[in-house]
């Protein structure tokens, strides 16, 4: 089980576009992977109604979790994109690249 | 506005609350509910229950196919309505949503139960979230119906296909169902459920459909049955009588004869009011263009950059600027600048944090942690100024110093445009309207916003209707000084508050001294027949015994004692 813990840089938090920016990111690695929030359940990094449903403000922490042969290499690229903030003006182009 | 009340009798009167001020006569049509089926309802194929991969298929191919339908929607629906149907489809696309029910289903679950659990688990986690999650239940839940009525081969949940002009009745409109009206048979819309602020009320209103909402009972209403839809009184009378059918009758002729006037504003003595139209798109522009309009008073360009993760270009806003201006010709456009934040949140530049939003960095408030969304809109109004050679007007948004007025107005001036003014929502802005004044050319007076700082009440929070009402005395006030700051200056003072579209509203605001009102552009021929049947003095007598009032039903009682008789008919007040 590969983990990360990352703090939400979307200044809206992880809400809205940058909900769906993230999720349709986890859905394109191809690989299961879950968010939990410090102390909550895990729970699929796909779903929007999950992710949106943890009301995750700007700047939280949360932990990212896959198994599997590409479970490093999907959770450095969605650490990465929660690094930054989906709110700046290139947000859109570098989460879709 | 009214609360519900009780009571559903065949030939009586139901009541709730009203949207916008037109009557109608027609049939019911009841949008069909969700399907009606026990949670262990066996899913059959060729009359005998169906295996579990069947079943499994069938759910899965509901899925995809409701998601599928919502998508196509929404890309046939625009604004709003396409948001929320694009937002829907994501739910029906929801990787957990399905794979939960799925592995139910596998487990054995009968699908309709599965379904449920999981939406209902959903919907719990929305509630507790609270805010804008909450409102997003209603999706959740037209997302489940569609997929039960699918999985189950039972037909589509919502409204049926209207075969007549109808009075279209639900327990509440789902956007994907409002989506899905034939308006050109859709007289009325009277739901169970709902406020005068949510979706259904919105896009009625922008259909110009009269609306009644929160009508208790409305759903045990027979299909078929006429019913009377008074939007003025927010009452819905079942199988009108001859003497409804006739009142009725007489005010639609008198909204067909309303609409013919098309001068430009004015008092029965010729004192000028400008009659000006609110607008969000430069779509907007030009359908109202196209009418009697003397211009646009209001240009919300926060339309422009709502539903995106980054601001739009000077290119593009020039663009949208531009053709807004080309659509009006030489008549007045008033361009307010971006006002966001608070309950107008943007991906990027909202503050998440705030604890009171609507005190916080909102509006013109932006600049301070944002100045450059502020100097590309007014570049973009630059170049779409010399690209037309219009000369629009520009404004800022909660402006509460002269010091903030004379900012914007340095700002304004250096990127080209002639024309600069603030508005007035912030009672600090209304007190201080002479200061203010001196900084720029004119003001524009948002009422509603005005309302809530004065009164310290939360737009939002319906149950506080009665005191976010222009009509109190202590708003009035602020309007009438901020009036008179501009009298004594001899420059505009504007209303673009919904107060500048109730008819009688208008008067007293005239009566106040504001040279202008704009408003949406369904109210326009009420307010130009309703000036044009007072005289200055009137509408200054109004004035007058509207700020003397106690309180707001005093005020407004009292303006109306004063309204001429043929007014007060034509207009059913």
């Amino acid at each position: 089980m590969a983990e990360r813990t990352v703090a939400v840089a979307s200044r809206v938090g992880l809400h809205a576009r940058p909900a769906m920016l993230f999720t349709q990111a986890v859905a394109a690695t191809g690989v299961p992977v879950t968010i939990a929030t410090a102390g909550g359940a895990p729970v699929d990094a796909s779903s929007i109604l999950f992710v949106m449903s943890l009301g995750i403000p700007h700047g939280a922490e949360v932990t990212l979790a896959a198994d599997g042969p590409d479970a490093d290499r999907a959770l450095d690229e969605l650490v990465g994109l929660l690094a930054t903030d989906l709110d700046a003006p290139e947000a859109d182009a570098g989460a879709t690249s | 506005m009214t609360a519900a009340t009780v009571g559903a009798p065949a030939g009586g009167v139901l009541h709730g609350v009203g949207v916008g001020r037109r009557s109608v006569v027609g049939p019911v049509a009841q949008v069909r509910p969700a399907p009606s089926v026990p949670a262990d309802a066996p899913l059959l194929v060729d009359g005998r229950p169906a295996g579990p991969e069947q079943v499994h298929a069938a759910v899965e191919t509901a899925f995809a196919d409701v998601a599928a339908g919502l998508r196509v929607q929404a890309d046939a629906a625009t604004g709003t309505v396409r948001d929320v149907l694009a937002a829907t489809a994501q739910m029906a696309a929801d990787n957990a949503l399905r794979t939960q029910v799925l592995a139910r289903v596998d487990a054995g679950e009968p699908p309709v139960a599965a379904l449920d659990a999981v939406v209902q688990m959903f919907a719990q986690m929305f509630e507790q979230a609270g805010g804008y999650l909450a409102e997003r239940v209603t999706d959740l839940r037209s997302v489940r119906d569609r997929v039960v009525a699918r999985t189950l081969g039972l037909p589509d949940p919502g409204v049926p296909a209207l075969t007549r002009p109808s009075v279209v009745v639900a327990r509440d409109l789902a956007p994907a169902d409002t989506a899905a009206l034939d308006l050109d048979n859709v007289l009325a819309i009277v739901t169970e459920l709902g406020g005068p602020t949510g979706h259904t009320a919105i896009i009625a209103g922008q259909l110009g459909l009269p609306c009644v909402v929160r009508v208790a009972g409305a759903t045990d209403l027979e299909d078929g049955v006429d019913v009377a839809v008074d939007a003025a009184d927010g009452t819905v009378v079942v199988a009108p009588g001859d003497e409804v059918r006739a009142a009725v009758a007489r005010r639609a002729e008198a909204d067909r004869l309303l609409a013919r006037e098309t001068g430009p504003g004015a008092t029965a003595d010729g004192h000028a009011v400008a009659l000006l139209a609110n607008i969000g798109t430069a779509a907007d522009a030009e359908r109202v263009g196209a009418g009697p309009v003397e211009g646009v008073g209001l240009f919300r360009t926060e339309v422009i950059f709502l539903e995106r993760t980054t601001a739009p270009t000077q290119d593009e806003q020039a663009e949208a600027y531009a053709q807004a201006l080309r659509a009006m010709g030489d008549r007045k456009v008033v361009v307010r600048t971006l006002d966001a934040g608070a309950d107008k949140p943007l991906a990027f530049a909202s503050q998440p944090d705030e604890e009171n939003p609507a005190l916080g960095v909102r509006g013109y408030r932006l600049v301070r942690s944002n100045p450059a969304l502020v100097e590309t809109q007014l570049a973009a109004l630059g170049a779409a100024q010399a690209a037309t050679g219009s000369t629009p007007w520009v404004m800022a948004p909660m402006i509460a110093t002269p010091a903030e007025a004379r900012d914007f107005a340095g700002r304004a001036r250096a990127a080209g445009v002639a024309t600069v003014g603030v508005m007035v929502e912030i009672p600090a802005a209304a007190l201080r309207a002479r200061e203010i004044l001196a900084e720029v050319d004119f003001v524009s007076i948002g009422t509603n916003d005005l309302a809530q700082y004065t009164m310290a009440t939360d737009r939002l929070r319906g149950e506080l209707a009665d005191l976010l009402d222009v009509w109190q005395p202590a708003v009035l006030d602020l309007v009438a000084a901020t009036a008179r700051a501009g009298q004594d200056l001899g420059k505009p003072v504007g209303v673009c508050g919904e107060s500048a579209g109730d008819a009688l509203m208008a008067l007293v605001l005239t009566g106040l001294g504001v040279t202008s009102l704009s408003m949406s552009p369904g109210a326009l021929p009420a307010v130009r027949f309703a000036l044009r049947h007072h005289t200055r003095e009137r509408c200054e007598q109004m004035a007058r015994a509207a700020l003397a009032a106690s309180s707001a039903p005093q005020a407004r009682a009292d303006a109306l004692a004063l309204a001429e008789a043929q007014v007060r008919e034509t207009l059913g007040w």
